[in-house]
């Protein structure tokens, strides 16, 4: 397996949103490659014949009735316990757009 | 006072009068005000619906007396959750500072379940932050102790319930086993844990780690409780999928066969460990049980399939706190969180997917068919829980793949979903608790319960309390 670099670190940190600091993507370079190197010893077992599996209960497409329950529904005012950033019955969220330069 | 320590004590004292159930909660508060503070194994102590549950609890035996109990099978029980089930109105934080001061809004199907059935809920426990840990020490607000010896470790994820059992702080508790966070510290602190067959009990309002591998379980000092415990717990809710109504497996004849792996017995396993296995394997021989050598030949691939599956599945889960709805931001996970959420994003993103999560599916099956094959010729599988007795704080905390390592005789279990009991059997010299494990086809929980029972009589056990 190649090595993990600091590039692969930055990229996958990206990719699930973690905010790192230089120390700590240094520590996780040195850590997960040695975590995935130990994994790679997958390579030697022979799965050509094998199906993956992915769950173990044998059940498929499980469904309900495609009705209201209104006892599994939360009012808005638990809905919205959780935070205090609030504004008219809503969840206020940072801007995630910004405005056109070319305007 | 002198606190029963099974529900069958329990419940006979309650009906003799020889206390009340408010008396039972109030001994239990005065323990753990006296001897957590060095323990560490409550997050939230929830004195005010203790009382009022235990209040009811004396009501009901003042107005009905022993009918009380056909109605509320486990009433009077004092119950400890792992601070990983929802509680409607109590604080729920997963041991992480992102949920530090996260209030559910509904409860957990099993702590609904619980309370219907007349428990009286004493407080929730510390574990591993999002149940990732075999040492308590990942909590990100202190790590749990070891009650037997507070230099060593308790056990992990579950580690605050499996503590709280060991030091008398409640009568049974709750854990989650992903991949052995409930048999591991069971193992730890010398007390039973219950790991279910995967689908067996409803994971609803569980703050979800690995979501092919996570089983509910819980924790008791004898078998027999532990059954008690199940047969409330399990069954279908119509809020999780993944849960049937399974009859039990029953054992092929009237003389059971136990198997032996080999490769559970491999270079690193503890003397002490080894021995004590061994000698619980042959009090069942005596008790007429036949042992088989088996042979589980992709063991030793286990580990690797579960730190990519598991690692590819919490970093999925994970991916929901955001901090806008509820909790804090991304920036309030954990190092091992952390750690966790990168790896599952590297072994699924686009390049890699094949090499590792598809591979590790595919190796996962040879496992499972491991344990079928084993299936076909005994009824259940008795092993080690762990290849050490528990290790010393500090001393895996600095290196996250000898702590994954740890994990070496538990995971396999999870990956084919089927169920396990760990259940104490002795100490070391030095004094640390040691046990094993028993593992049985999907839905054997029957027989796993009654080969344990069946040992618990045999060795006349006697639960202990470490202070």
């Amino acid at each position: 397996m190649s090595k993990l670099t600091k590039k692969d670190v930055e990229h996958v940190a990206g990719l699930a949103k973690l905010p790192l600091s230089d120390k700590e993507i240094e520590t996780y370079v040195r850590q997960l490659d040695e975590v995935v190197n130990y994994i790679g010893e997958l390579n030697e077992v022979d799965t050509k014949n094998t199906e993956p599996t992915s769950q173990t209960t044998g059940l498929e497409n499980v469904t309900r009735a495609d009705e209201l329950r209104p006892r599994q529904s939360l009012t808005d005012e638990s809905a919205l316990s959780g935070t205090e950033a609030v504004h008219n019955g809503y969840f206020k969220v940072e801007a995630i757009l910004t405005e056109r330069g070319d305007k | 006072m002198n606190l029963p320590l099974t529900i069958k004590e329990t419940q006979a004292g309650l009906m003799g009068k020889k206390f009340k159930a408010a008396e039972i909660v109030r001994e239990y508060l005065e323990r753990i005000k006296k001897h957590d503070q060095g323990i560490n194994a409550f997050l939230t102590i929830s004195e005010e619906q203790a009382f009022e549950a235990a209040a009811k609890v004396d009501r009901l035996l003042e107005n009905s007396g022993k009918d009380a109990f056909s109605q509320y099978p486990l009433l009077g029980v004092s119950l400890a959750l792992k601070d990983l089930f929802l509680t409607k109105g109590i604080r729920t934080t997963a041991g992480s500072k992102v949920l530090e001061s996260y209030v559910p809004a509904y409860s957990a199907t099993v702590v609904t379940k619980l309370e219907k059935a007349g428990t009286i809920l004493i407080g929730k426990t510390n574990c591993d932050a999002w149940a990732h840990g075999a040492s308590g020490e990942n909590s990100d607000f202190r790590p749990t102790k070891n009650p037997w010896q507070p230099e060593f470790v308790p056990g992990g994820s579950s580690s605050g319930s499996a503590a709280a059992i060991a030091a008398n702080f409640s009568l049974i508790a709750t854990g989650t086993d992903t991949g052995g966070s409930i048999r591991q510290p069971a193992n730890f602190c010398g007390v039973v844990g219950l790991k279910p067959t995967y689908g067996a009990v409803s994971r609803y309002g569980i703050i979800a780690m690995a979501s092919s591998l996570d089983s509910v379980g819980h924790f008791a000092r004898t078998v027999n409780d532990a059954r008690r415990v199940f047969e409330v717990t399990k069954g279908e809710d119509g809020l999780d999928s993944t849960v049937k109504n399974a009859s039990p497996q029953k054992p092929k004849s009237s003389k059971l066969r136990i198997g032996i792996p080999r490769e559970y017995f491999a270079q690193g396993l503890d003397k002490e460990v080894e021995k004590s296995v061994f000698t619980a394997a042959h009090v069942l021989e005596k008790e007429g049980v036949e042992l088989v050598e088996v042979s589980l030949p992709h063991t030793k691939y286990a580990i690797s399939v579960y730190y990519i599956v598991q690692p590819a599945e919490v970093s999925s889960n994970l991916g929901r706190y955001d901090g806008i709805r509820y909790g804090n931001g991304r920036n309030s996970f954990g190092a091992e969180a952390k750690r966790r959420i990168m790896l599952g994003s590297y072994v699924l993103s686009s390049g890699y997917y094949d090499a590792y999560y598809l591979k590790a599916m595919k190796v996962r099956s040879k496992i499972i068919q491991d344990f079928e094959q084993a299936f076909d010729n005994v009824d259940a599988i008795l092993a080690p829980v762990s290849p050490t007795p528990p290790f010393a704080l500090g001393e895996k905390a600095d290196n996250p793949l000898q702590m994954y390592l740890a994990d070496i005789l538990t995971v396999a279990g999870n990956l084919a979903g089927i169920p396990g009991l760990a259940i104490p059997s002795g100490f070391t010299k030095k004094g640390l608790p040691l046990g094993f494990q028993l593992l049985g086809p999907r839905f054997s929980e029957e027989t796993l319960f009654s080969l344990g029972e069946r040992y618990q009589q045999s060795t006349d056990y006697q639960p202990k309390v470490a202070i």
